[in-house]
């Protein structure tokens, strides 16, 4: 499973090594991955949890029900879902041009959609404050207001809508669509019924993931944002100014509940896409 | 290529990176810009708010500088004043600390880490002074000159977010204590604080993103500490500095920690620091000397009335009154600016 | 794909990438360049830079393999094993995302920092995670961690398991059937993933600036440099500091190959030698 041992060849070499193989594979593997997890992850989100919780119940509600608290998640979680549903509708149109389309450049296009992940935030966010604000070139001014948000949650949440539907698309065998549309079906038909539902677990994979991400994202809005209480404040901001003016429970508080909405979307993310893909594996 | 795909490629990873990762140990990357010879001096661990890096740079090229040089080395570090602050609370390395107020360096005093007879100098702990001032486009086409011109309705300002940001605090104690020293009440200051953030058309999370963005064209005037408008402005950047005539005196605390690995390069150090060369290196670097005499050979503007913190009841009584978040009077004033204009 | 429909997407694709990616990164790079290249070199080769992208290789070159390796573990163990809780892992697999990278860094420290739940510990043994290249490497690898389950997965269960099963009835152990079937099979999606990784790991700043200190020369890596030159007013620095991030990204997509085009064959047949007509039937079909 991933772990490197020393090539054991093609040749089944017998039970004993097998068993080893399987012991190996079963145990060992799933047991380092937990411990991955839970050594990067898992500890470290127990431990936000037991601070969150480390002034009482009625702390962690006090936090939570925040005017201020609220307002920020309210508008993260708007502008989160816009951009996981705008993102991956997008993700599969780029995608298709990019799998199914032949033009000169192709390669390069493909290349440089990673690109914005690779920036750090802050220079992502400075540069979409340039362009898109009061001095941008084009005269397209969204700086302080919930489309520079949203304009910057899909700057760094495309990668994801992007790749995770790419390669499904590309392991497309095309020969089913073939047959529908000989046999009468339009486009239309093909793609609803034919294509989508192949690339419908990649689209969600990349949906969640955008939003996911969206959500916890703090420097590349930060400064299109405007940062205004109340009105441009995302949460991952106000959570920043708490931990910052020494309220280290109240700032947990907040992050759980971030992190609870994102389990929650996630884990139903997740159930749809065992729907389809039990659907594809029959 | 194809059934070795996974080492195949690793090797190719390394293969290509190696090279690179190779030039910076045949260059000897040394640990500071100084370059100072690691020798006698030792090392000093410098942690420090983000704004005087440059300030630090020059300085510490004139303490290793021969004949005098100590050939001290220094490591670095800059960051938001509160997160240094917790982050030597937390184990940061540090010899010399230098925050941007008070409450950080009492963070350090609570941890064990700096004494508390941190501030009994001659200086009262401080290295340097700074004055809250107003930034504006070159040539000040509002004509923006007092407090009152930015309550003035279609005047568009910019601060940081007093909860995430040490700067956005002296900003508005300034404009708070401002008022009291034209002679309002209390009650009159407060309102006043409202009718500012109602005009403030950005909060960013910090000093140094508030200045970016009233550089990306936003707003018309920008709360910045004096010495943070002059580096913008000795950089070629298009701003104005206008000194109120009301203001506060930003002062900002020094102290070498009780548990440095090398106690007198870091006092020398900081000795240096409170000098007359090094408080000179200060001032040409815009910030205000805390030596009278240094001061005096600089021409900074002097403003009608100059307060301290410590007239308007000392930060830890400020933090809690007006910065404690949800219930302080500047929490409070958001909320009320917020709920009646946020349209959900 | 119909004729009729090339240019209309063409348009609403290329122009979403212009605006969105083409377009910002451009200008990254001009901005880089704008006052010659010979100024922009000097500005990242000095010392203090070059030492912030050794240690930014570094820590690529750590946690990129570690996530890789735990991503495509977790992958199979998701793909092939429907166990009780499977939901849950797969939902906890991406929920570094959804915590704003300072919290993860303000998280590690309660942790593994001085006063944290393994500190104690921690320092008995002389080991220094936070403010230190161990930290930096966890608070990297934690950000990037879901990205190659979430490229891998997918595609996993599209090609679902009989060639695996066909070579387990044939005698091959697990490591052998992943080595020979399921690796190549999965080769396009795993050279995304790890490239959304490594560009992760690049990029990421927000973690790093609280667990490494921010000590320059030190822990001090490429992004926390650029930083420091925007807040510097050094702009220059700053956006050549960004090209060479977004270099190395591309030079890792390129190098890993995860150009779809490059071969235009199906997945059914890993092996070079058959042609892609397919003797076993479709899966992906309604």
């Amino acid at each position: 499973m991933g772990l490197s041992v020393p090539a054991l060849g093609g040749v089944p070499a017998g039970r004993g090594r097998r068993r080893i193989d399987r012991m190996i594979g079963r145990v060992a593997g799933p047991s380092l991955a937990v411990t991955y997890l839970s050594l990067l992850v898992l500890l470290p989100v127990a431990a936000i949890l037991s601070r969150a919780l480390s002034g009482g119940f009625g702390a962690f509600w006090q936090a939570v029900s925040q005017p201020e608290a609220v307002a920020a998640l309210k508008l993260t979680l708007v502008c989160s879902l816009g951009v996981a549903v705008f993102n991956s509708l997008a993700g599969l149109v780029i995608a298709w041009v990019l799998v199914r389309d032949d033009f000169p450049g192709k390669r390069v296009v493909g290349a440089v959609i990673d690109l914005p992940f690779a920036l750090p935030t802050v220079v992502a966010g400075l540069t979409l404050l340039t362009l898109y604000g009061p001095d941008s070139p084009f005269g397209v001014n969204v700086a302080g207001t919930r489309a520079g948000i949203v304009l910057a949650l899909a700057f760094v949440t495309l990668p994801f809508c992007v790749r995770s539907v790419q390669p499904v698309l590309a392991e497309l065998d095309r020969e089913t669509e073939e047959a529908a549309a000989s046999l009468g079906a339009s486009s239309a038909t093909v793609l609803r019924r034919v294509v989508l539902p192949s690339v419908a677990p990649g689209m969600l994979a990349g949906a969640g993931l955008a939003f996911a991400r969206a959500i916890g994202e703090f420097g590349s809005v930060v400064l299109i944002s405007g940062n205004l209480p109340f009105k441009t404040e995302v949460a991952s901001s106000w959570i920043y100014s708490l931990s910052q003016s020494d309220d280290l429970s109240a700032a947990a508080a907040v992050s759980v509940v971030l992190i609870a909405i994102s389990l929650a979307v996630l884990i139903a993310i997740g159930l749809l896409r065992r729907r389809f893909e039990i659907d594809e594996t029959v | 290529m194809r059934s070795t795909s996974c080492p195949g490629q690793a090797r190719l990873v390394l293969l290509l990176v190696g090279p690179a990762l190779l030039a910076p140990l045949a260059l000897g990357a040394p640990a500071s810009p100084a370059g100072a010879a690691a020798s006698a001096g030792g090392s000093v661990s410098l942690v420090a708010y983000s704004t005087p890096k440059p300030a630090f740079a020059k300085l510490i090229s004139a303490f290793t500088a021969p004949p005098a040089g100590s050939g001290t080395t220094f490591s670095q570090s800059y960051g938001p004043s509160g997160t240094q602050a917790t982050a030597v609370t937390q184990g940061l390395p540090a010899d010399v600390v230098n925050f941007s107020l008070s409450p950080d360096m009492q963070k350090l005093v609570k941890a064990g880490i700096v004494s508390s007879k941190w501030s009994a100098g001659p200086t009262q702990g401080f290295v340097t002074d700074s004055i809250v001032s107003f930034v504006v486009r070159p040539g000040n086409p509002k004509h923006i000159t007092s407090w009152a011109d930015l309550v003035k309705s279609g005047v568009q300002v910019i601060t940081p977010n007093p909860f995430s940001s040490g700067s956005a605090k002296w900003n508005l104690m300034a404009a708070y204590g401002a008022e009291l020293a034209q002679g309002k009440s209390k009650v009159q200051a407060t309102a006043y604080l409202s009718a500012l953030l109602k005009n403030t058309v950005a909060q960013p999370s910090s000093a140094s993103n508030a200045l970016q963005t009233f550089l990306s064209g936003q707003g018309d005037v920008l709360l910045d500490y004096e010495d943070d408008a002059l580096y913008a402005k000795s950089k070629g950047e298009p701003v104005t500095v206008v000194t109120p005539p009301q203001t506060i005196l930003i002062q900002n605390p020094i102290a070498v920690t009780s548990d440095a690995s090398n106690p007198k390069a870091a006092k020398a150090f900081v000795a240096f620091l409170l000098s007359s060369v090094g408080q000179k290196i200060w001032g040409q670097q815009g910030y205000r000397p805390v030596l009278p005499k240094v001061a005096a050979q600089f021409k900074f503007p002097a403003p009608k009335k100059l307060f301290t913190i410590t007239s308007l009841g000392g930060w830890t009584k400020v933090n809690l009154v007006f910065f404690t978040p949800g219930t302080g009077v500047v929490a409070k004033i958001e909320q009320g600016l917020g709920v009646s204009t946020s349209s959900g | 794909m119909t004729a009729r429909w090339r240019w209309p997407l063409r348009v609403v694709a290329f122009g979403y990438l212009a605006l969105l990616v083409v377009i910002p990164v451009g200008s990254v790079f001009y901005r880089a360049f704008e006052h010659g290249f010979a100024t922009a070199w000097d500005a990242v080769t000095t010392p203090d830079a070059l030492h912030a992208l050794f240690l930014t290789l570094i820590v690529v070159l750590i946690a990129v393999p570690l996530d890789t390796v735990f991503g495509v573990g977790v992958a199979l163990i998701l793909a092939r094993h429907r166990f009780p809780g499977s939901w849950l892992l797969d939902a906890l697999v991406d929920i570094p995302l959804a915590i704003s990278p300072v919290v993860i860094g303000l998280s590690l420290i309660l942790v593994y920092g001085k006063s944290g739940w393994f500190g104690n510990w921690l320092a008995a043994h002389g080991i220094q995670v936070i403010f230190s290249l161990p930290g930096i490497v966890m608070a990297s690898a934690a950000v990037a961690l879901p990205y190659v389950v979430r490229e891998v997965l997918p595609v996993l269960l599209e090609i679902g398991t009989e060639q695996e099963q066909a070579a387990a009835t044939l005698g091959a152990g697990p490591f052998t059937t992943f080595r020979r079937i399921t690796l190549p099979s999965i080769r396009r999606s795993l050279a995304y993933g790890v490239t959304l990784t490594t560009a992760r790991v690049l990029g990421e700043f927000g973690a790093v600036v609280i667990v490494s200190g921010a000590i320059a020369g030190r822990t001090q890596t490429l992004t926390l440099f650029i930083q420091d030159g925007i807040e510097n007013l050094n702009p220059t620095g700053a956006y050549a500091g960004a090209v060479i991030l977004a270099l190395l990204a591309l030079l890792v997509l390129i190098v890993l190959g995860g150009d779809p085009e490059r071969r235009k064959r199906r997945w059914r047949s890993p092996s070079d030698q058959f042609p892609s007509d397919s003797e076993t039937p479709s899966l992906s079909t309604t």
